[in-house]
């Protein structure tokens, strides 16, 4: 379907943006990429009365390396991940898990801030924010305040975010290069959303025990989230074929969906199980 | 940016006048006539409408015309001259690539840019690349035959020329 009519600015810094966001009705929207916005919009699921939109807002752009996390800005494009030679050493998981977005021509528009404000269970970044101790930057009118993931993301398609603020950056701890990872996503078609997806970091003490593990799951609760319950059971063990197992079974017994359109809970819970357990032999294969 | 910059669309200067809510796929066919940019589903899942824009790829039924201004747009019109197919757009005619032609605007013009910021992609990177275009005549297979071959005949070209 044709848009709704609404009224478009395009402001070149981020105190005009969050003005006109004051001055506005309710229902005024951020765009960047648009590639989450415009087919609501075309659905008329959306019909907001102004967009603001951030793509000319160069502080909102850009992948900055700093001492101890990486500072990514929320108009930062997947294309723009996919291409930075730098993250292949300073977040491999990142950039995998960015390769399973969408497809190609999405890429080269969807932005990190469209995904995380619209908070789909199965998108890819929200999946890999959880997984990865990472906290999202806020800009409002009264300033800028630093939220971690589990507390900005509510729940399906809902966030903290108010109608007067704008996702400024994504923050991320450093990656240690000898961290173990994998990043696995099962979807019936390339560049769908996935039916499930985990995204798996963890170390190797000297004695080969497991530490510092991190399960991350997304498309099967309403939420991406971390299972606490499998990373105690893989922390502080050396790997078997039994505690892999045992942790996917935990992982499987976390899912929270009922049957809907695209998968029974059953199928659900039967392809974390194997999805967990292949990323940690993916992840041991790997190396650290 | 700089907002002085001039829209351009197949090299020639237009003017984005139009509502905000016009996609750029129709200002491209409404306003400018170029009807060879084709609008399948208008909600990003097709392919068909892709356009470059500023080089990148993208779905322009996705995209507002509004947010081209000062962009350089490149259609599935400005591929080639009137005289002759490009070399990608000869390949397809010779592996049959096309049966109706909806979807091909939207393929060649995605392939396009993958040829140019990808000369050694593989036949892999090609699929990868073209799952995001619909095709429901040929079954893929001679599209991305003729994706590889224009690909392969590209790079012997690039061969005979180096010293």
């Amino acid at each position: 379907m044709k848009l709704p009519p609404f009224r478009y600015e395009r402001p070149a810094s981020l105190d005009e943006a969050l003005s006109l966001l004051a001055g506005s009705a309710a229902d005024a929207k951020v765009i960047a990429g648009g590639q989450t916005l415009l087919p609501i919009m075309a659905f008329r699921l959306a019909a907001p009365s102004l967009l603001v939109d951030i793509g000319s807002i160069a502080e909102l752009r850009g992948i900055r390396i700093m001492p101890d996390r990486l500072e990514i800005g929320a108009a930062t494009r997947w294309c723009d991940i996919l291409g930075d030679a730098r993250l292949a050493a300073e977040h491999p998981l990142l950039q995998a898990g960015i390769g399973h977005v969408a497809h190609y021509q999405i890429r080269n528009r969807g932005t990190v801030g469209g995904s995380l404000a619209h908070a789909d269970p199965a998108a890819e970044l929200p999946g890999i924010a959880a997984a990865c101790d990472a906290s999202i930057v806020i800009a409002g009118p009264e300033g800028k305040r630093t939220v971690p993931f589990d507390e900005f993301f509510l729940g399906a398609l809902t966030t903290i975010l108010s109608e007067q603020e704008i996702i400024a950056e994504l923050h991320l701890p450093r990656w240690t290069p000898q961290r173990r990872w994998a990043f696995l996503e099962f979807a019936r078609r390339s560049g769908d959303f996935a039916l499930a997806a985990v995204a798996l970091h963890y170390l190797k003490d000297d004695s080969g025990r497991l530490a510092d593990v991190h399960v991350g799951v997304m498309g099967v609760c309403d939420r991406p989230c971390r299972i606490a319950a499998a990373e105690a059971i893989l922390n502080g063990n050396e790997p078997s074929a039994e505690l892999v197992a045992a942790a996917a079974a935990a992982a499987a017994a976390a899912v929270d969906v009922d049957d809907d359109l695209h998968a029974s809970q059953a199928y659900r819970r039967a392809l974390i199980a194997v999805l967990v357990e292949r990323a940690f032999e993916a992840a041991e294969m790997r190396g650290g | 940016m700089n907002e002085t910059r001039p829209t351009c669309v197949n090299g020639v200067a237009v003017a984005i006048d139009v509502e905000p809510r016009t996609t750029l796929a129709d200002f491209l066919r409404h306003r400018l006539g170029l009807t060879g940019t084709h609008v399948g589903c208008e909600h990003g899942v097709c392919g068909a409408c892709t356009v470059l824009v500023d080089g990148a790829a993208v779905r322009s039924c996705l995209m507002l015309a509004v947010q081209a201004q000062s962009c350089d747009v490149v259609t599935v019109e400005g591929l080639s001259s009137d005289e002759a197919l490009s070399p990608l757009q000869a390949s397809f005619r010779r592996n049959h690539a096309l049966q109706c032609g909806f979807c091909t605007p939207g393929i060649l013009t995605t392939a396009h840019a993958l040829m140019r910021d990808e000369p050694d992609a593989s036949e892999e990177r090609v699929r990868e690349v073209l799952s995001g275009n619909i095709c429901r005549c040929t079954g893929y297979v001679p599209i991305v035959n003729a994706v590889v071959e224009a690909l392969r005949d590209a790079r012997a070209a690039r061969g005979k020329e180096a010293p």
